[in-house]
């Protein structure tokens, strides 16, 4: 992606670079909102149906991390994975796989917050019905969050949003590397340091479309699920 | 739709796939800290592909401050830093951490200023007047604050012309702590000053109203080394394809391959291996 | 099947079972009447196990299942076949189940449709049948046609009918005293959690013993 091209002549040829960017874009943003939602549906399903000491100390920090700034998310891992690091011989700094550890730090607090909300309200409608069917606990939770799933898929969406949209810490743990951990939004950053922006604003734009797509198929599928399941 | 199975098999694949490139970047990979002056110049993107053909080495170059990439190179997170800030180098030597320092090449620094001029350098040769002059018109002048070589080369230069600009920060005088696209930016933005090494210059495509006005001054000589971090310190440094690199850049071939790169017809880059005091 | 010894339930100051003596025996329903907030739902509730007692006891043989059916049931979000599957015990010939629970309650041919999408009826035969696929011995009914049309409120009763023949012991609450006179064996008057007068349904409704018992069922509010 050198010379004076723009951004749409890129997608018009079909640019393998633009295509290497764009894939592992969605690579660690997709990844991370999937590891994130491994990690923050339970938790926050957890959070939402049990009751302990501290609870209320945990919904308010949970809630303040859906802000966390990236870049300290970024440099707390890259502390933790640099060869000087405690994890510095798993050799990951500067890898996806760090990027992704890194976004799945930044999106897990967004979808457990969002989660235990979803969850809680449901969980105060069901209660009765699933005490009455005699649930367990971990039935409790595994009926709350298949319930919940369509309003779920919102919060993966806002979760997806932000992984897709950051640029710090995927630049500090990625290293923005040429061909390995080079994506949207660090080229975009690269484009405009060099002072191309025509091209960094058509890389944007491109990011943009590709955001709304996803969201566009989501929410289509939500749509139908909530058809065929009420 | 997402349910916790299709979750789970997509976090499983996406994390092997993640994970296996840098499982196979164990055999022919090496990490470069380099700084933002080479990665914006456009030089790696021309000689890593000569290299990677001659030698199978893929090397992942991280683009940070001359200061962020020693300290990098400190931490075990690259196997080569290859920066252009000699008193910083040596003294990362002398920590212990790099094995042993090579000149590869030099390209210089120039005074980019807007075409109107305010401070009336354009044209001169003495960088240190030019600076003055700058600082006495009180014209806005942009600096990298971001602890790279540029940054440090532009610190050297305002020594010498006895100009305190730790003084004057706030005022005339802004430092921006980013890279050099970023500082030229602002500087095309806010009609200012600003010190920058030729290569990224060139590079550079937001030119706007900016313009070389001081260039040529020996002071403005910039001086790359690139530097083996010690296995010594960090068992993980890849010594053997990390020294292919540094040997690479310093043979016949390398240097040859630094002084053709042109862009618009520019050299922009001397090699200078040779010069073992540079 | 069921004995209420001094059974107690309190929220704050306000009492909502005082120290209700109650037996319900096998055989036809009992029938829970009286006015808004004479505590109906929460004996149902406690008889269920929902509902903490402050003090007294509720006995129940441990061998009888308890299913209960809310006043306004909450259909999960799935099929009404996987709402009933829901509630079935493991290793079950689900399938076949599930078609014969869906019949009882009139339902056959619904099972895939969205639970949700049902209309007020449909849901509360669906929650009969999400409550019956626990196979209980004792099924609770907490107004269980409260605010449907007739002909509505005519299929549940038959399905009340049908399952009581099948022995299933039946306890329900309405303040619809014709539908308490249709279904009921006995009757359990109550009035400020307490249990006024508790009868066979044709003594009760041919010779009510005490006052509050003739007022109500003259269509006096009961303060």
């Amino acid at each position: 992606m050198t010379g004076d091209t723009s951004a749409l002549q890129l997608v018009l040829t079909g640019d393998p670079g633009l295509y290497a960017i764009v894939w592992l874009s969605l690579l660690v943003s997709l990844s991370a909102v999937a590891c994130a939602a491994v990690i923050g549906v339970p938790l926050g399903a957890l959070i939402a149906l049990t009751r302990f000491p501290g609870r209320e100390a945990i919904i308010v920090v949970l809630n303040a991390l859906m802000g966390l700034p990236p870049v300290v998310a970024g440099l707390a891992i890259y502390l933790l994975l640099s060869r000087s690091g405690p994890l510095g011989s798993w050799g990951l700094l500067f890898t996806p796989a760090a990027m992704i550890i890194a976004q799945t730090v930044l999106v897990t607090p967004i979808i457990a917050a969002l989660t235990r909300q979803t969850v809680e309200d449901l969980w105060l409608e069901y209660r009765d019905e699933l005490a009455a069917l005699d649930v367990g606990p971990i039935g409790r939770i595994a009926t709350l969050i298949w319930d919940a799933r369509f309003s779920l898929v919102t919060a993966l969406l806002a979760g997806f949003g932000r992984a897709a949209a950051e640029v710090g810490a995927i630049m500090v743990v990625g290293g923005n590397i040429n061909n390995f951990t080079r994506t949207m939004t660090t080229s975009i950053a690269l484009e405009t340091s060099k002072g191309d922006l025509p091209l960094a604003i058509g890389l944007g734009i491109i990011l943009i479309m590709i955001i709304v797509m996803i969201n566009a198929l989501a929410w289509t599928a939500r749509r139908a699920g909530e058809r065929y399941a009420g | 739709m997402l349910n916790r199975r299709t979750l789970l098999t997509a976090a499983l694949l996406s994390a092997s796939i993640a994970f296996a490139p840098s499982a196979f970047a164990q055999d022919k990979s090496i990490i470069v800290a380099s700084t933002t002056s080479t990665q914006d110049s456009g030089l790696f993107e021309y000689l890593l592909p000569l290299f990677k053909t001659k030698t199978g080495i893929t090397v992942k170059v991280i683009s940070q401050g001359t200061g962020q990439a020693l300290d990098t190179g400190r931490r075990g997170d690259a196997d080569v830093v290859f920066v252009h800030a000699k008193s910083a180098e040596e003294k990362f030597l002398s920590e212990g951490f790099g094995v042993k320092r090579h000149p590869v090449m030099y390209n210089d620094f120039v005074l980019i200023g807007p075409k109107s001029d305010p401070a009336g350098i354009k044209g001169g040769k003495d960088v240190a007047k030019a600076l003055v002059a700058i600082k006495d018109k009180n014209a806005s002048f942009i600096s990298r604050g971001d602890k790279s070589g540029t940054h440090a080369a532009e610190l050297a230069l305002w020594k010498a012309s006895n100009v305190d600009v730790e003084k004057e920060t706030g005022g005339w005088y802004k430092a921006i702590g980013q890279g050099m696209g970023a500082a030229l930016n602002t500087a095309g933005s806010s009609n200012a000053y600003v010190l920058s090494d030729r290569g990224s210059w060139i590079n550079f495509k937001n030119k706007g109203d900016l313009g070389i006005l001081v260039e040529g001054d020996k002071r403005m000589f910039n001086q790359y080394g690139v530097t083996l971090v010690n296995p010594a310190k960090h068992a993980n440094v890849k010594k053997d394809l990390g020294q292919s690199f540094i040997d690479y850049l310093i043979s016949p071939e390398g240097q040859k391959a630094i002084g053709d790169y042109k862009i618009n017809g520019e050299q922009l880059f001397y090699p200078n291996a040779e010069d073992t005091g540079a | 099947m069921i004995i209420f010894t001094d059974a107690t339930v309190a929220a704050g100051k306000v009492t909502i079972l005082d120290q209700v003596s109650v037996a319900f025996a096998a055989g036809p329903p009992t029938v829970l009447i009286g006015p808004n907030g004479a505590g109906k739902t929460t004996m149902l509730r406690a008889a269920m196990g929902l509902v903490k007692l402050n003090s007294g006891a509720i006995s129940c043989l441990s061998s009888a299942r308890r299913a209960i059916v809310f006043q306004r049931p909450v259909m999960l979000r799935r099929s009404a076949a996987a709402n009933i599957d829901y509630a079935l015990a493991r290793g079950e010939a689900r399938t076949q189940r599930i078609e014969e629970l869906l019949n009882l309650v009139g339902l056959a041919g619904f099972g895939d449709r969205p639970a949700r999408r049902l209309s007020g009826g449909e849901q509360q035969r669906l929650a009969l049948a999400r409550a019956l696929a626990r196979d209980p011995a004792i099924l609770f009914l907490d107004e269980p046609s409260a605010s449907l049309d007739p002909a509505s409120t005519k299929a549940i009763e038959d399905i009340i009918r049908a399952v009581s023949a099948r022995g299933v012991k039946v306890v329900l609450s309405t303040h619809d005293l014709g539908q308490a006179k249709r279904l009921a064996g006995d009757v359990v008057l109550l009035h400020r959690g307490r249990v006024i007068e508790h009868a066979p349904a044709s003594e009760f409704f041919a010779e009510p013993k005490t006052d509050q018992a003739l007022r109500f069922m003259a269509g006096e509010l009961l303060v």
